[in-house]
């Protein structure tokens, strides 16, 4: 099936980045409330706005293979980049997790996320391959980053994330 | 023994395709059934010949209306061995639960009723330094409503815990259930576990501390015969849509005397007597606990699935279902990598059997499982609680009905092997911990149950 694309199933087995490390500049804890799949996520900026290098994301994810595959390639994806770039990556990734399966993904921009494309396919399970990328986002926010307005997003799958997500965090 | 090759023949989205073509296993009758055509066609026929707002205008179909909802609580009554004056018609079970819990935390109110007899409102008031008692395994929805209602009156919540094997542990029955319990909440059969409580033994002991017992019975209801005088219970509530009937119907049975002096809990139009700007007085049973317009059409397919149920014959049923339960455990037990949660024996449950991979997370698996065509419920089942019980966040349930065959559980458990092929875990061996490890485990981590 391609849901499990060998990729997924690495990260999942073997998660870039897992595990909390400080220091950090923000914490979000959110939880998948329609699963019970949690996710711990801290991000380490270097610099302020959307210059600001993503220095560290380190994250505890309890959930599916989809959502710790998801976290582990956001870690891998968005490290080492500016906010810019992390944010672009994830426009790319949500576009393509929102698009019912006609955006296949551009790996020049998402990386391994490309392994994802088959997701697309399972409403329910996008949430999973969100969770991650939402908590990111929002410890961007809670460390400060001003967020641009989400252009082009997908008000259902915006509206399946507010509903079935909680969200918790703490600045460091 | 149930031709089910033949009343499958009722059931027209049993028929259907899905993901590419594959014909449906339909394993999550737990959650909601499918309906036969003739639950369909009452509901069609009331709207196409008969529809009408119950219990109001003089005209003719008004009546029609009436009489056909009159009729469908006859037959809802008898299905459990009820009167139709002690049948309230709900949205679901949680509005069911909710409305006992309701009226139990407005009973303490001046006036509450008028004309109530006072010894049965008595029983009925609930305040602080009294004990409200459920169990590890309920479903929210016969947990929350007596949270809530603690937490507004005042009152103490407590709860009789779960064996290793998924059963109730009755040794703390006694110094739970006290001469402080005003209610004792349970479920007949877990949503999840499967297990089948020992009912006899619990209303024995809430009628001996004089506590009103409530019974969550959506997951009886449709797998075993049930008969509310000889269950002894005081409250019972099921839903609709899990025993072949529509959306959108559930069911509180009540003692007649408990209903009689028992406030409203939902008011409005169609339960009072007379209404004046100074205050009103509601009418009797069931119609105080129907306000607003009726679910005619509703009410007017449960009736026709307990017909069907009838015909089928309960007892009938309850052993096709144990069949089908025996055939999925004796499968489990054959795949060492999964482990069963509840009684292993399959005299002890009904209806569903909820399992976990070790390694896998339930999504996972009921993806796979999706992948051949075989649909399942994967999560907490709305059983948080006891899913913490037995360390685990989450599991896969399959579930069953009358229209369940083998074969199909065959299907499933084939279809239950590519989840060790495409995760690569290991198959041989027996699990490293069994659920008693992994409870007293959990137990030692957090105070769950204490």
């Amino acid at each position: 099936m391609d849901l499990y694309q060998e990729l997924i199933l690495e990260h999942s087995k073997h998660p870039v980045g897992a595990g909390l490390r400080e220091p950090f500049d923000a914490e979000v804890h959110q939880v998948n409330t329609s699963c019970g799949d949690e996710v711990t996520l801290r991000v380490g900026l270097d610099g302020s706005g959307e210059a600001a290098i993503v220095r560290d994301v380190s994250y505890d994810s309890i959930g599916c293979s989809i959502s710790v595959a998801a976290a582990s390639v956001l870690a891998e994806e968005v490290t080492g980049h500016s906010v810019a770039e992390a944010l672009r990556t994830f426009e790319a990734m949500r576009g393509m997790l929102t698009s019912r399966g006609t955006d296949a993904g551009d790996e020049e921009m998402i990386g391994d996320g490309v392994a994802f494309a088959g997701v697309a396919k399972y409403p329910a399970r996008v949430k999973c391959a969100l969770l991650a990328w939402t908590a990111f986002t929002d410890a961007l926010a809670r460390a400060g980053i001003d967020l641009p307005v989400r252009a082009g997003s997908a008000p259902t799958t915006d509206r399946t994330s507010q509903e079935n997500t909680e969200s918790s965090g703490r600045t460091a | 023994m149930l031709d089910v090759e033949r009343l499958r023949e009722d059931f027209p989205l049993l028929h259907r395709t899905v993901r590419d073509g594959r014909p449906l296993v339909y394993l999550d009758s737990g959650a909601t059934s499918q309906k036969p055509r003739v639950v369909l066609d009452a509901e069609r026929d009331f709207y196409e010949q008969h529809n009408a707002a119950v219990h109001r205008g003089a005209h003719q179909l008004a009546e029609e209306a009436t009489d056909a909802f009159e009729e469908a609580r006859g037959k809802v009554a008898a299905f459990i061995g009820g009167a139709p004056d002690e049948v309230v018609f709900t949205k679901n079970a949680t509005e069911s639960l909710n409305l006992v819990a309701y009226a139990l935390g407005n009973a303490g109110a001046p006036g509450a009723v008028d004309g109530a007899d006072p010894a049965v409102a008595a029983r009925l008031q609930i305040g602080p330094g009294d004990e409200i008692v459920v169990t590890e395994m309920e479903h929210h929805a016969n947990l929350l409503p007596w949270q809530e209602l603690a937490r507004r009156t005042g009152a103490t919540l407590r709860w009789l815990g779960l064996t290793a094997d998924g059963e109730l542990d009755l040794a703390t029955l006694d110094t739970i259930v006290t001469p402080r319990t005003k209610v004792l909440a349970f479920t007949h059969v877990s949503n999840v576990l499967g297990t089948i409580n020992p009912v006899s033994a619990l209303v024995a002991k809430a009628r001996e501390v004089g506590a009103l017992t409530v019974l969550d019975a959506c997951q009886s209801v449709p797998h075993l015969p049930v008969d509310v005088r000889e269950l002894g219970v005081d409250f019972l509530a099921f839903s609709g849509h899990k025993m072949l009937g529509p959306l959108g119907i559930g069911v509180l049975w009540g003692q007649a005397e408990l209903l009689a002096a028992m406030p409203p809990f939902i008011t409005g139009g169609s339960m009072i007597e007379t209404v004046r700007m100074e205050g009103s007085t509601y009418a009797a049973p069931p119609q105080r606990f129907e306000a607003g317009v009726p679910v005619a059409a509703q009410a007017v397919g449960l009736g026709a699935a307990c017909d069907y149920l009838t015909a089928l014959d309960m007892t009938t049923v309850a052993e096709h279902d144990r069949r089908i339960t025996a055939a999925v455990l004796d499968g489990l037990a054959e795949r060492p990598w999964v482990r069963v949660l509840g009684p292993l024996d399959p005299q002890k449950r009904c209806g569903a059997v909820a399992f976990v991979v070790d390694g896998v997370h339930p999504h996972d698996v009921g993806q796979v499982l999706d992948d051949s065509g075989v649909a399942v419920r994967t999560g907490h089942h709305c059983a948080a609680p006891l899913h913490r019980a037995f360390g685990v966040v989450a599991s896969t349930r399959a579930s069953f009905a009358a229209y369940t065959t083998l074969d199909e559980v065959q299907a499933f458990l084939v279809a239950l092997d590519r989840v060790p092929q495409i995760f690569g875990i290991s198959t041989s061996g027996a699990p490293s911990r069994g659920p008693r490890e992994v409870l007293s485990e959990a137990r030692a981590k957090t105070s769950w149950g204490e």
